[in-house]
């Protein structure tokens, strides 16, 4: 019905993916996320409009349809350009510390948290008063409430 | 003539500056009045003579003056006359005056609202921002000189990056810059009470609001940043974590972190020494913020145009405040007393662990950024680290923090007890539940983190209602009008401040979560849909601008069959530096965004498209706006207002101002 | 007295490393096939289309690769010292031709000079790829058992020339 009331629309037709092929190309999305354009200021692969970053999407897709898994299609860019073009850093001795400190910063803090709270409380609770205090306390007290 | 004035004006400024740093901090220590009393007007004359200099560089910049180096590398005669003021602050030199002249303003502002501060106090505080003041001025006059000449003089200027030729150019660095640089006052307050050795509960009043208000201008600054981006850049992103975006969160995790520790010293009177040290990192982390966009140590998009010498510039700069300021940290904090004694299990507890989990987060993203650099220092390789890296680590750091957020609030001063919490708790927790499983259900699309982010946002609301019921049910005043009133804006303001969290989590996860993006090739008169709206492109047609030609599309957007809307989306080539820009057009709304962005053109008029439907994406940068207008209503708390309109009242007799309190 | 330092202590670390930063530069890539066989290539030559050198011929000698295009305007700049090193004869020179078009590649030659023994033709960047090229004009030292034994990145110049690549191509042609 509404069809016939926008003759335009209902003649118009349905544009076609930019990509020939959706699958591979929702593939190299999901990869080039990941992935750094080496001759950019801090971009993705999927985001650069640089002459390598489509040369390499290229070889991305061409290695997706050649059936490559995730995993071989990041160890060729890597053997090839470093762990620099990965912009999840690998698990590795020399990453250890980047990964494990977030949480070794959070354990540090927490038990210097309640390291630091045991410690006031024992300091605070730890004070008795001698009688002769008391009494110089209770007499400090009413002479400020006597004060104008 | 006006930027030889300009220049002048700066060096009389860092003549001022010196004098303002020396003379009232020595007149601090050894109790003489007088010296003391230079700070003000100290203040003030600086703030006027770096006003001249911003104003003769803007003259340089409205007057087309290409004999000024400056000018000529970041103008031209074609661009419109409001970029190119904001072209004063578009490159390295005219970014420190801008830095500088925004230190002039808190500075004076300072200088005016401190009244009720006793007098040794303003005169360390000023003498800080005064020193600091000499770093920058310094370094403008001998390497990063604004109104160096060039002679002869072009012909016509380099142009703006095209990218910059935004309305968002005019309001974001600015906003920005009010926080990097506002953090420098809850900096000299920190080493103010340091020098003084007098660190108690009323300096962390006198310090709250100042920070509170540099806070709201960071969290404005930061969002705008990320909005900009947003529809400038094309791809629909918003936060990438790259090294400059990092500069500019890791103060504003500093300053969240430090505002709460506040609270805790100002009710308390705990914690001085912890919340010393975060004002000093905050303010530090600015400071690296600013080392790392200018140095070309780290790789980023926005990074200016880099020179070792600078860079070496501020990193002894840098290592000279900071490192001055923790060892005065070391020398004094250890003689600062304890104040009042609180349980672990206490709100004065929960504030700190969330301290704790904010610094993690922060020293995290501290060490995803400069990792890189770290390994390539220590010739252990090269690596990069990026949104994967921050994504997994910053989330599961956030979130036990969001839970204390809705908690902390009801949670009882000095003790409180965590069954009685649970009970109070578990109606929120069980709604917030049930929302976090029912509205993915309903969406037709789930995965876990959707329903944790739901969880978080709808938790912090529950929560909060619940601590709003118990509060109005205790309060005094009547009907509910009645008791709203009596409750105080701080509290308002904490709420709206918590809510406005809250919105952005719900932005974040929704848009992450729902979002869908297509990629097609359109020919004239061809739709695509997305979202449940449909595109169909109308074709281009050339358009001029002021220094640029561009092909500008036209896209009716209809929903149901229903027209909503039509999107321009433009490519833009500006002459003077050959670019080509791609201008996104964005259809914004409360539920979602539309955004069309025109990728190349391809034979016979089509068009290679990029389409999103983004839901809910507004709600992140609103929900910053809240944030911030938050700490706007907690600023206006009378307890300030009172405080300052006492120092109109101010009698002269001493016993009189012994009496007053501090509500 | 001593917990209260940990923070200036914590700062003088990060502060030693942004000044080592600060001579470094983040946006050069070492490449990760230095000490690895060098990637095979069969290419057409620049001169001679009808005819394919191939990476395989060149093994038992010692050579150098030179990544160039036409349009790389550093290409221009390391030229000179390419046309030098080529008249002393002490190691020959391979060019890869890269994301380039015959004419110009065969113009641009002709008036700055030919160095090369044979210049391979490039043409989509495949083997640039594969040889973990990011930028031109880049030059490799292949040794006899066709190993890459050092990458240069950015122009060649005269003291990086004496100082690091003949030295090692001597060594390298003794062995």
């Amino acid at each position: 019905m509404l069809m016939l009331l926008f003759p335009s629309l209902a003649s118009a037709y349905e544009a076609q993916p930019l990509a020939a092929n959706p699958q591979v190309e929702a593939r190299l999305k999901v990869l080039a996320v990941e992935l750094r354009c080496l001759v950019c200021q801090n971009q993705t692969l999927a985001d650069s409009n640089a002459p390598l970053a489509e040369d390499l999407r290229r070889e991305v897709r061409e290695m997706i349809a050649k059936d490559m898994s995730d995993k071989e299609i990041i160890d060729f860019l890597v053997t090839r350009y470093g762990d620099f073009v990965l912009y999840r850093p690998p698990w590795k001795p020399t990453t250890t510390l980047l990964w494990l400190g977030p949480f070794l910063l959070l354990g540090v803090g927490a038990t210097g948290l309640v390291v630091a709270l045991r410690r006031r409380q024992k300091k605070l609770t730890d004070v008795t008063l001698s009688e002769a205090e008391r009494h110089r306390v209770e007499q400090l007290l009413s002479e400020g409430a006597n004060r104008p | 003539m006006i930027p030889e004035i300009g220049h002048y004006a700066l060096i009389l400024a860092l003549c001022v500056a010196v004098v303002q740093g020396s003379l009232p901090i020595y007149g601090a220590a050894v109790g003489n009045a007088s010296l003391m009393a230079v700070a003000k007007p100290a203040a003030r004359g600086q703030f006027l003579l770096v006003l001249l200099a911003f104003c003769c560089l803007g003259y340089a910049f409205a007057e087309k003056d290409f004999s000024v180096l400056y000018v000529a590398a970041t103008s031209n005669s074609q661009l419109p006359l409001h970029y190119r003021l904001a072209a004063i602050w578009g490159a390295h030199e005219g970014s420190l005056l801008l830095w500088m002249f925004i230190l002039s303003i808190w500075m004076v502002a300072v200088s005016f609202f401190s009244t009720h501060l006793p007098d040794a106090m303003r005169a360390r505080i000023l003498g800080v921002m005064g020193l600091v003041s000499v770093g920058f001025l310094l370094f403008m006059l001998t390497v990063s000189n604004p109104f160096e000449r060039l002679i002869p003089a072009a012909l016509d200027g380099r142009d703006l990056n095209p990218l910059l030729q935004d309305p968002g150019m005019v309001i974001h660095p600015p906003m920005l810059y009010m926080g990097y640089v506002g953090f420098s006052v809850a900096f000299s307050f920190a080493i103010a009470a340091l020098l003084g050795g007098t660190l108690d509960a009323a300096w962390a009043r006198w310090s709250r609001p100042w920070t509170t208000v540099a806070w709201c201008f960071m969290t404005v600054g930061v969002a705008m940043g990320s909005g900009w981006a947003y529809y400038e850049l094309g791809w629909g992103g918003w936060w990438f974590w790259d090294p400059v975006e990092n500069a500019s969160f890791m103060p504003w995790l500093a300053g969240t972190a430090l505002m709460h520790s506040l609270a805790v010293t100002d009710k308390r009177g705990g914690f001085k020494a912890w919340s010393v040290l975060l004002a000093i990192m905050a303010f530090s982390l600015s400071l690296l913020g600013t080392f790392l966009v200018r140095s070309g140590v780290l790789t980023s998009v926005h990074a200016f145009a880099t020179d070792p010498k600078r860079g070496l510039f501020i990193l002894v700069f840098l290592a000279v405040v900071i490192g001055g300021s923790l060892v005065l940290y070391a020398w004094r904090a250890p003689r600062v007393g304890l104040g009042g004694g609180f349980a672990m299990i206490s709100r004065e507890g929960m504030l700190l662990a969330n301290n704790v989990l904010l610094v993690a987060a922060l020293g995290s993203v501290l060490l995803g950024t400069l990792y890189p650099l770290f390994l390539d220092a220590l010739d252990l390789g090269k690596i990069s680290v990026g949104p994967p890296y921050f994504d997994t680590v910053f989330l599961p750091l956030m979130t036990p923090a969001i839970f204390l957020m809705g908690i902390g609030p009801l949670a009882q001063w000095k003790q409180a007890s965590l069954p009685a919490l649970a009970i109070r708790l578990r109606w929120a927790f069980g709604v917030s539940l049930a929302t976090a499983v029912a509205v993915p259900w309903l969406m037709g699309q789930w995965t876990p983190l959707i329903s944790l982010g739901l969880l978080l946002a709808f938790w912090i609301l529950a929560t909060i209602l619940v601590d709003l019921r118990e509060r109005l049910l205790q309060a005094e005043g009547g009907s509910i009008g009645g008791r709203v009133v009596t409750l105080p804006r701080a509290y308002w303001g904490m709420v709206l401040a918590h809510c406005g969290v809250a919105l952005f989590i719900l932005g974040v996860t929704m848009v992450k979560g729902f979002e869908v993006e297509q990629d097609v090739r359109m020919n004239v008169g061809e739709t695509a849909t997305l979202g449940g709206y449909t595109f169909r492109f109308d074709g281009t047609q050339q358009v001029n601008g002021p220094n640029y030609v561009a092909a500008r599309g036209t896209f009716h957007v209809s929903q149901d069959g229903r027209e909503v809307t039509v999107m321009y989306p433009e490519k833009r080539r500006y002459f003077v530096q050959n670019q080509t820009m791609t201008e996104a057009a964005i259809s914004p709304g409360l539920l979602r965004d539309l955004y069309v962005s025109l990728g190349e053109p391809i034979e016979g008029g089509a068009w290679s498209v990029r389409l999103y439907h983004k839901p809910f994406i507004d709600w992140i940068w609103g929900g910053c706006l809240v944030m911030a207008l938050g700490g706007i209503l907690a600023v206006s708390d009378r307890r300030y207002r009172l405080a300052w309109r006492r120092k109109e009242a101010a009698a002269p007799a001493a016993t009189q101002m012994a009496r007053q309190t501090v509500s | 007295m001593s917990r209260f330092l940990i923070p200036f202590g914590i700062f003088i670390v990060v502060v030693g490393f942004l000044a080592v930063g600060l001579t470094l530069n983040p946006r050069e890539l070492p490449s990760p096939l230095v000490g690895k066989a060098a990637p095979d290539f069969s290419l057409p030559q620049l001169h001679d289309p009808g005819k394919v050198i191939s990476s395989n011929d060149l093994k038992g000698k010692v050579w150098l690769l030179n990544f160039w295009a036409s349009w790389c305007g550093g290409c221009k700049d390391e030229h000179p010292v390419l046309n030098h090193l080529a008249q002393s004869g002490e190691v020959p020179i391979y060019g890869m031709d890269y994301k380039d078009r015959r004419e110009e590649a065969l113009a641009w030659l002709k008036e700055w000079g030919n160095p090369y023994s044979i210049v391979a033709v490039d043409e989509p960047g495949r083997v640039g790829i594969n040889y973990g090229v990011y930028g031109v004009p880049e030059t490799y030292v292949i040794d006899k058992a066709g190993v890459i034994r050092y990458k240069q990145i950015g122009p060649l110049r005269e003291d990086i020339l004496e100082k690091k690549i003949l030295p090692l191509v001597r060594e390298l042609q003794n062995q």
